[in-house]
């Protein structure tokens, strides 16, 4: 589209009204007006060259010949003012006489009546010049030399013409008005069905997938309005099954984490007796009870975090904010799994958050424990304010994540080398400390720095 | 030892718990349902109980009121689920601790003797606050002359506030001293106690006198 070509439908439509309504209406203003004009002049010649014709004939069977200057004369008056009469050298006028010498060389050449239009000043004349014939007793008609020459005002005929000309404006002018009414209409009986189609689109786009638009009469855009109300029909009924076998997915995995407590409970009360009952046992059944001590450990483990990963797929998770210290709650969180000594911390102090504190410990707890079991010492920890987020980062100075595996960490039951499938986590610990981060409002990312790998929560400062 | 009343549905998770608990050297009565645990409440009078959520007939949280009703036995919940809804409600029915299954012994022992130890500490001596009177040795608490029955957590939680009338603790601090968690505790304990501890010891609960909140803070006591 050009720059002078409305960009909206509205305009575009009526843009074009106009144009064709100025341009018919000109066009047709201009061709009757030329027509009518033409017939106008036609008709004014016609008749002031019969009148001149029928003045001079009566004049004629009276002349002697060759006329003297009172003949002259007389037949000057009796064609009327303007008029200059003329014969060899004599000359009778009055008026005003712009007849040129073109008009004069035709005359004499055709030996008829001849006509031309001249503008002196800013009037209009149309002069007519015609030989006198001298009809001899038999009938011959010769020319007798005497030339008439008159002038005539066509001022009223040009007015005429204007007045035509002033009246197709008029005409277009009114039409214009009508024109624009037209186009608004048109255009809102075009705009309205796009515009509910627009409605409706963005309404299923938003998520309402109940949006339909209400068709009207039978044209492409009745059409087009049936086959997008059959399109949203048919992505109502997929996404209504999709999200029907999201839900009993999810539920089942709620149900089967849930089942398995009870079992879990007993195992978890038992194992303990077992654990100190095992110093008698023989060495096989020792070592198998520590198996069963260790595998309930991590089976309890994998159930808190599938019930954990449940919990957010179901939006029931909820924050529990209170007033934390962020460097106070990296600390605990060290200081609670017996790692201050194996991680650097590189605290801001006094960066009090509105946090849930457990959600966060979850997050610091999978990121640190991550670094120290995948990474290699120093495992650093800093804590810093940037714009509207505090960030915590967490690096190790290990072999880096590999570049494979980069996007897909946050995946859940991702392992990164599929030989290593017995690593001491659930496979979903980085799943769920992202979900965490969101919860607060903040993200969680992995990147791989010079020597090792980094994750950096960001959380925003707002409602502090 | 400690005699403990455990009331739970599930028969294997019920031995389980018996037989850990009783190897941590308690003496563990047990019951299968709310009925039969309310009735052996009453005929064995036991120190504390530990108390499933999930209870056919009445449930747990029915039963957590009833023993509240009568008398100020400490109730620890067991809650299956974890979620939020259970903690809730637990707390609200008045419970002064809940631990999460599966639970492991260690972890519940250990809740089971902060409980039963929150009824020792504090100087000895009376403290009197307005009409409110406080004997730290014969742990006892009067208003207005008439005694007023707390439960070790309620009275270890008025205990430690007005050790210093006017000082503000936060739940974190009051978590750890009075609960004695780890720094992860749930502060909804906290808030719990806090109102239980309001019905019975303050005139106006909209404008409490005694336990005061610093919003956005924590408590304090008085000062009166």
């Amino acid at each position: 589209m050009r720059w002078w070509w409305p960009r909206g439908l509205r305009p575009r439509l009526l843009v074009a009204f106009v144009l064709v309504t100025v341009l018919g209406a000109a066009a047709a203003a201009w061709s009757s007006a030329g027509t009518a004009s033409t017939a106008l002049v036609d008709s004014a010649q016609r008749r002031l060259s019969d009148a001149l014709v029928s003045q001079i004939g009566a004049v004629t069977p009276r002349l002697t010949y060759p006329p003297d200057q009172d003949a002259l004369d007389r037949l000057r008056s009796a064609a009327g003012p303007n008029t200059v009469v003329t014969y060899r050298d004599l000359r009778a006028e009055a008026g005003v006489e712009p007849a040129s010498d073109a008009l004069r060389a035709a005359v004499r050449s055709q030996n008829g009546l001849v006509t031309e239009r001249v503008t002196v000043g800013s009037t209009p004349w149309l002069v007519i010049g015609t030989p006198v014939l001298r009809t001899a007793p038999d009938g011959t008609r010769t020319p007798s030399g005497i030339e008439v020459y008159s002038a005539h005002d066509l001022t009223e005929v040009e007015q005429q013409i204007d007045g035509l000309a002033t009246n197709a404006a008029a005409t277009a002018a009114v039409a214009l008005p009508l024109a624009i009414l037209l186009a608004l209409l048109a255009a809102r009986s075009v705009l309205r069905p796009v515009r509910e189609l627009r409605d409706t689109a963005r309404r299923l786009t938003d998520g309402d997938l109940d949006a339909r638009a209400p068709p009207q009469g039978a044209d492409e855009l009745a059409q087009l309005t049936v086959s997008i109300n059959e399109m949203a029909e048919s992505v109502q009924t997929s996404m209504t099954a999709m999200q029907r076998m999201q839900t009993d997915a999810r539920r089942f995995a709620a149900d089967v984490s849930h089942e398995l407590r009870t079992p879990l409970s007993t195992l978890t009360a038992v194992m303990e007796v077992l654990e100190t009952a095992a110093g008698g046992m023989e060495p096989d059944a020792r070592e198998s009870a520590q198996l069963a001590i260790t595998e309930t450990h991590r089976l309890v483990r994998l159930v808190e975090d599938l019930m954990e990963v449940s919990r957010f797929d179901a939006g029931t998770a909820q924050l529990r904010i209170d007033q934390v210290d962020v460097a106070a709650a990296v600390a605990d969180c060290l200081r609670a799994r017996g790692w201050t000594e194996q991680v650097e911390l590189a605290p801001a102090k006094g960066i009090v958050l509105g946090l849930d504190r457990r959600r966060l410990d979850v997050i610091l707890a999978n990121l640190v424990g991550n670094a120290l079991r995948h990474g290699a010492p120093p495992v650093r920890v800093r804590i810093f304010l940037s714009g509207t987020q505090v960030l915590v980062a967490v690096t190790d100075h290990g072999p880096g994540l590999p570049k494979e595996v980069l996007p897909h960490v946050f995946d859940r039951f991702y392992k990164a080398d599929a030989a290593r499938t017995r690593t001491p986590g659930s496979g979903l610990g980085l799943a769920i400390a992202l979900e965490n981060a969101r919860l607060h409002g903040g993200t969680l990312t992995a990147e791989n720095v010079d020597g090792g790998a980094r994750f950096v929560l960001r959380l925003p400062r707002e409602g502090q | 030892m400690v005699a403990i009343l455990l009331i739970e549905d599930d028969p294997l998770v019920r031995r389980g718990l018996e037989l850990a608990l009783s190897r941590h050297g308690h003496d563990v009565r047990t019951a299968e349902t709310g009925e039969a645990g309310l009735a052996e409440f009453r005929s064995a009078a036991p120190e504390l109980v530990v108390l499933d959520l999930m209870l056919p007939g009445i449930d747990g949280f029915e039963v957590c009121r009833r023993i509240r009703g009568a008398g100020d036995v400490p109730v620890i919940m067991l809650t299956a689920r974890g979620d939020d809804f259970d903690v809730v409600g637990g707390l609200a029915a008045g419970a002064d601790d809940y631990v999460v299954k599966p639970a492991q012994p260690t972890v519940l022992d250990a809740r089971i003797r902060a409980v039963l130890r929150r009824t020792h500490g504090g100087s000895d001596g009376v403290r009197a606050h307005g009409e409110l009177k406080i004997d730290t040795a014969a742990l006892t608490v009067s208003l207005r002359g008439e005694t007023v029955s707390l439960t070790p957590t309620e009275l270890r939680l008025l205990l430690t506030l007005s050790r210093g009338p006017g000082r503000v603790f936060s739940r974190q601090q009051l978590l750890e001293e009075v609960w004695e968690h780890d720094y992860l505790g749930d502060s909804r304990l906290v808030d719990n106690c806090v109102q239980r501890l309001r019905a019975k010891i303050e005139a106006d609960l909209a404008n409490p006198l005694y336990v005061q909140t610093v919003r956005g803070f924590g408590y304090r006591f008085g000062p009166v």
